[in-house]
């Protein structure tokens, strides 16, 4: 038999741990409950450790379904605080998780010396252990133990989602429709609290019970920065789970430190990442468009400033280009950037260092001086006075679209602007 | 018409939250293919009381019967347009995965959408006017794109009783006209509609039954016969606030004429 090496089976058990979180984790930050899975994550703890002390070894079932059922109290403890007793939301969430996370942390390390459960393991995860939890059939090693749960759980968790696709998808937008059309919502949402608590049990062993919080909250907060489609968010995060993974291990074996701990280190500086770089969210993308926004609107203001000279004057309109830069009237570096883009669109040349409109500026220029003369004329006629439409019509003409610009032409046809001026030909 | 064959029929129903009463002893009927305004001020128990109707909330007391029939067996006769504020409209969904969900009481359990119920969903969105916006992530939708793509989904539902929770609200003009078109063309093929309505002055233009609510049914009949102004005075209270209203239709026309 190929001997496959110990770091192969941590990361295979880090992968899976972190696909099964981010595939649920994407619904709940969908339904806004990031902070009862945290809830969960921590209440199952109780949970484990009765099951452990009542079966007196790690198997699995017990521990499923003691935390099943601690996941399951936790949910009903907190709806009843809220709704029937109505403490607050997020204070019923906050006292329960706590209270059983303390009575969990209790038994644990009252028991500790009977029992071989160590809190350190239980809170902080014990991945690198991995390779040698094996479980056997007969003589044989089939590999190792965590590897078949997290597998496990992850083809249970994958299933469900698969099947009750659809119903997740409307109780998580629309529970009230769900309802209507006969889909019990409350239903599908202890089905997913069931999930979420047997998907922390399952990556209790590798990444503790403290760090599996930021493996179900953080891929799916990251991938939501990334699509607006719910099959691609729930692939995304699964992606970011699993990659914060491996990259994670080999940092740790690099850094020689918690496993777990760079896991979660990687995968927030994947949300980091996103953060600032996701195309329709992000904090640059962000500023970049209105970066161009500014340069788009001094450009603007630049061509109209030659475009009225040239009204003014016989021949070609030309200005200094410190007169042009100033007439933009946005921040020094910006009007040297918005001059600077005009010429290499080649709306600008230059004659004797002088600068006047080409050809192709002029017809831009026109274009733009229409549409200010348009609006103006338009905001004029219904009834405003002429001192209120100038200023206006500055900030709109560069957003009418063309459909704009053809309705506004239709309402005023070929009437003169506000101050006598002829509104520039379309086209 | 015997009495069971009527869509809605609401017996000394009573429902609370918190123990404290926001609809008293609700006797209703509401006959087959009408257009129906429930209207009453803030608080008079008009979203209860159509959520009551399709079992969205407890009742304390009290029947309904859709068809003669109890809710449950019936609910895939009956189309909900939800208050758009009930939901996230950042939520990572396009506008036909929306009207989609129109059609998943008609699926059942763990099945995909097919076909057919993609072809009901577009023409869906066609028909109030969005068939260009099927693919749209709703967020990027306007308000009254928004509340045109939650009648799509009622339409996709192929519904015989109606509910709407203020479909009107927050939406333009040239939406408002869309919705009440599509409402009449409903009402036309034989469906009946409630519509939970805030505007005093399109009541008799709109509708033709209206229930006039204020936590108790002050009146329900046909417009032209229960809007009257003692109705009105009973349901809103005092003048004042009928006063405002008409005030605040007027300023509206004025507004209107220019």
């Amino acid at each position: 038999m190929i001997e496959i090496s110990g770091s192969f089976w941590i990361v295979l058990t880090g992968v899976l741990a972190t696909a099964s979180c981010g595939l649920l984790g994407t619904f709940l930050v969908l339904r806004k409950m990031s902070l009862l899975g945290d809830a969960l994550s921590h209440a199952v703890l109780p949970g484990i450790a009765i099951a452990f002390l009542l079966s007196g070894s790690r198997a699995i079932v017990p521990m499923f379904l003691g935390a099943t059922l601690f996941g399951l109290v936790t949910t009903l403890l907190v709806e009843a605080f809220h709704k029937k007793w109505q403490v607050q939301e997020d204070a019923s969430i906050g006292v329960v998780f706590t209270a059983l996370f303390a009575l969990g942390v209790v038994l644990i390390t009252a028991f500790a010396g009977q029992v071989d459960l160590d809190q350190e393991c239980v809170l902080y995860g014990e991945i690198a252990y991995t390779p040698w939890d094996l479980l056997l059939w007969g003589e044989y090693s089939l590999g190792p133990r965590p590897v078949w749960i997290l597998g496990g759980v992850l083809a249970v968790n994958l299933l469900l989602v698969t099947l009750f696709y659809k119903e997740l998808k409307i109780a998580s937008f629309d529970p009230a429709m769900a309802v209507s059309v006969g889909i019990n919502a409350t239903l599908i949402h202890y089905l997913l609290m069931a999930m979420v608590s047997l998907t922390t049990v399952a990556s209790f062993e590798s990444v503790g019970a403290i760090l599996v919080v930021a493996m179900l909250i953080v891929p799916g907060a990251t991938a939501y920065l990334w699509s607006d489609r719910l099959e691609v968010v729930i692939g995304l995060a699964m992606f970011f789970g699993m990659s914060s993974a491996v990259v994670g291990y080999y940092l740790a074996s690099y850094w020689d430190s918690s496993i777990a701990g760079a896991m979660v280190v990687v995968v927030g500086g994947i949300f980091l990442f996103s953060l600032l770089f996701s195309p329709n969210q992000g904090v640059l993308s962000r500023l970049w468009q209105r970066l161009q926004l500014s340069l788009q609107v001094a450009q603007d203001h630049m061509l109209l400033a030659l475009v009225r000279r040239d009204e003014e004057v016989e021949e070609r309109a030309r200005l200094r280009p410190d007169e042009l830069v100033g007439s933009a009237a946005v921040l020094g570096i910006l009007a040297q950037m918005a001059f600077r883009r005009l010429r290499w669109r080649r709306l600008l040349q230059q004659v004797d260092g002088m600068v006047e409109l080409s050809a192709a500026g002029e017809q831009v220029a026109l274009g733009l001086l229409r549409k200010h003369r348009l609006w103006e004329t338009y905001m004029n006629r219904l009834g405003l006075p002429e001192d209120h439409v100038h200023a206006p019509a500055d900030v709109i003409e560069h957003f009418i679209s063309a459909e704009l610009e053809a309705e506004l032409g239709a309402e005023v046809g070929d009437e003169r602007d506000p101050q006598g001026k002829q509104i520039p030909p379309s086209g | 018409m015997s009495q069971n064959t009527h869509p809605i029929q609401i017996h000394d129903m009573t429902i609370a939250y918190h123990k404290k009463p926001v609809l008293w002893d609700v006797d209703l009927d509401v006959p087959e293919g009408q257009l129906v305004g429930i209207i009453g001020p803030n608080g008079a128990g008009k979203s209860t009381m159509i959520k009551a109707i399709m079992d969205l909330v407890p009742k304390a007391s009290g029947w309904v019967k859709i068809y003669g029939k109890d809710y449950g067996e019936m609910r895939k006769i009956i189309g909900y347009v939800p208050q758009r504020e009930s939901v996230d409209w950042d939520f990572p969904i396009s506008a036909l995965d929306v009207v989609l969900m129109g059609r998943y009481g008609h699926i059942g359990w763990m099945r995909r959408p097919g076909k057919e119920d993609r072809c009901i969903a577009r023409e869906s969105l066609d028909k109030v006017g969005m068939g260009d916006f099927a693919e749209r992530q709703i967020s990027q939708l306007s308000g009254g794109q928004q509340q045109r793509v939650f009648l799509a989904r009622a339409l996709a539902q192929d519904a015989r009783i109606y509910m709407m929770d203020e479909p009107f609200a927050g939406v333009d003009a040239a939406t408002e006209r869309a919705i009440i078109d599509i409402l009449v063309t409903l009402r036309e093929q034989g469906k009946t509609i409630l519509v939970v309505h805030h505007d005093l002055q399109t009541v008799t233009e709109y509708f033709n039954w209206v229930i006039m609510l204020n936590m108790r049914v002050v009146a329900s009949g046909l417009t032209r016969e229960v809007f009257t102004d003692e109705n009105l005075q009973k349901t809103y209270g005092g003048r004042l606030t009928v006063l405002s209203q008409a005030a605040q239709a007027m300023a509206e026309q004025r507004r209107g004429d220019r």
